[in-house]
């Protein structure tokens, strides 16, 4: 029935969670957009730096404090390799994928952008993707434009050019729709752009899981993910940066480690990426993500697609059989998301019933409340797969969604 | 009726339910009954917005005693507002301001009014408790 090389239940072992119980009944898990579960080879790693490796790093000269600088170094190498940067110093750690669009945000406004610049964003973003640019915009006095998309939920590349003006200082899209599954077309954003020489940031916090990301490849200025959604630690993520665009950059924020010397007439500051990493690190965090991309690395990301994608198409197929039920986002290429809503039922009460049956689903407007409004929704219910759901778990996902409607019409 | 009462003829209601599924259809019951609030009042001051569903609440004093009327565009949500409105509508603002809404943890519903659900229900209930501190001021 599938064609999947992975061993699916041997690899749901891995991960302790899994196997819980929820109000009394075995843990289906389909909320990974919201955040994914951890292996134990990633909880170990962390528990193993804490128990015998913990210490500061790049400061001391101790032997612990080398060995963690070594290991926190590695990751960032792990980071590098899985992204494909062309340099170690592109790789910058932050808090996650809102600060490093917070970051970039920041600086690149300070350094490029003018009153009367404009910042182009799609309809289709993140909170994340949307906030830091209208703070940014308002501090400046420019203009943040928006890139329509379809009734199917794909991004309208006519219109896209349009916009495309002169007075465009950066464009930022999302790789992957949290609340659509629409993979839109970066590559191909990222060309047209340059050849406007426009530069791209691209929020990839949910492809990181589901694609192999190749920065060079796309061409892509800036990159950024989130270490909790790729079944690592949360409180770590990356912001690859182009190394002309990062030292053109201002620092974000000020403190120890991205300086280079320190009096109170004149500060000096780190090259990268130290320049952009104030402060003591996540150290455990950049650890764990590290293993986490071992992990994941290992499955094969290419495998982890193509089981993904049985699964959206399984759940699509299961879920439309449901009298009143419409999937919001049917791009032609999408991850597995599954964002639904059913006539004359709303979200928040379908989600109350199914988290009673042990399903997890997120519901609500996925912190993209301008989609919601668009579709004149007051949001919908998500189910976000990963490579350790299975066919039975959508099963247990409609059985739960039918009781739902039952008991809410 | 006081609070007090009130709370335990709800708390007695519920007692009967074997299993979450009875409890949550009387829930939905509750929440299909007639509209709870004047249509009229349904406007924009008087929204609530939550994350997850969205509440309208309105009050007036009537003598001494507060009375609400509210509504929610969520099912579930609004089977919730009719029993806090049950217990809160048409007491004093002193009786309201200080009732710690403990039966809402006895029937075992406390997840709806926790902050993080975001369903605009904690929200309201600290509405209700300011407009009750309000109209105890005005008197």
């Amino acid at each position: 029935m599938t064609s999947t090389r992975l061993d699916i239940a041997k690899i749901r072992q891995d991960f302790p969670l899994l196997s819980r119980e929820v109000n009394g009944k075995s843990l289906v898990y389909l909320d990974n957009g919201a955040t994914a579960q951890k292996p134990r080879q990633v909880i170990d790693v962390i528990s193993h730096y804490y128990e015998l490796e913990n210490a500061n790093v790049h400061r001391g000269v101790h032997f612990l404090s080398q060995l963690a600088t070594d290991r926190f170094e590695a990751a960032r190498e792990k980071v590098k390799t899985f992204i494909n940067a062309p340099h170690l110093h592109e790789v910058i750690f932050t808090r996650g994928t809102t600060e490093a669009i917070n970051l970039v945000a920041h600086s690149f406004s300070k350094a490029f952008l003018q009153a009367g610049d404009e910042i182009l964003i799609s309809a289709m973003e993140h909170h994340s993707n949307i906030v830091p640019w209208q703070m940014a915009c308002e501090d400046r006095g420019a203009k943040l434009k928006v890139i329509p998309y379809n009734s199917q939920g794909e991004l309208i590349l006519s219109e896209y050019q349009k916009l495309l003006t002169p007075k465009v200082k950066l464009v930022s899209v999302t790789h992957i729709s949290n609340a659509l599954g629409t993979i839109n077309p970066v590559k191909e954003m990222i060309r047209l752009a340059h050849e406007k020489e426009i530069p791209v940031l691209i929020d990839g916090a949910q492809a990181a899981p589901h694609l192999k990301i190749d920065v060079q490849d796309l061409d892509a200025d800036f990159y950024c993910f989130s270490g909790h959604k790729v079944f690592g630690p949360t409180g770590i993520g990356v912001l690859y940066g182009k190394e002309k665009w990062l030292n053109a950059m201002p620092p974000y924020h000020g403190g120890g480690e991205m300086i280079k010397t320190v009096s109170f007439e004149k500060t000096t500051y780190n090259e990268l990426p130290h320049k952009f990493e104030a402060g003591t690190p996540d150290i455990s965090g950049v650890i764990g993500l590290g293993a986490a991309i071992d992990y994941i690395t290992d499955l094969g990301v290419e495998e982890i697609g193509k089981w993904e994608h049985e699964l959206l198409l399984y759940a699509t197929e299961k879920l439309t059989q449901i009298p009143g039920l419409k999937i919001i986002g049917t791009a032609k290429e999408k991850a597995s998301v599954v964002s639904f809503i059913v006539e004359g039922i709303h979200p928040y009460d379908l989600g109350v019933i199914v988290d009673k049956m042990g399903v997890a689903i997120r519901t609500g407007h996925h912190c993209a409340q301008p989609i919601m409004d668009h579709f004149g929704i007051p949001g919908t219910a998500r189910a976000s797969f990963a490579f350790y759901n299975t066919f039975e778990d959508i099963d247990r996902l409609v059985e739960a969604v039918k009781k739902a409607v039952a008991m809410l019409s | 009726m006081s609070i007090a009462l009130k709370e335990q003829e709800i708390i007695d209601e519920f007692g009967m339910f074997s299993d979450w599924t009875e409890k949550y259809e009387y829930l939905i019951d509750l929440g299909k009954e007639l509209p709870l609030i004047d249509p009229k009042y349904k406007v924009p001051e008087n929204l609530i917005k939550g994350c997850q569903s969205q509440v309208w609440l309105h009050a007036e004093k009537t003598g001494d005693k507060v009375v609400f009327t509210a509504d929610s565009d969520a099912i579930i949500t609004k089977g919730i507002v009719g029993l806090l409105i049950r217990v809160l509508s048409n007491q004093t603002p002193s009786d309201i301001i200080n009732n710690p809404l403990r039966f809402i943890d006895q029937i075992g519903l406390k997840e709806h009014l926790s902050p993080t659900r975001s369903n605009g229900l904690v929200s309201m209930v600290k509405q209700m408790k300011m407009y009750a501190l309000a109209f105890n001021e005005a008197q």
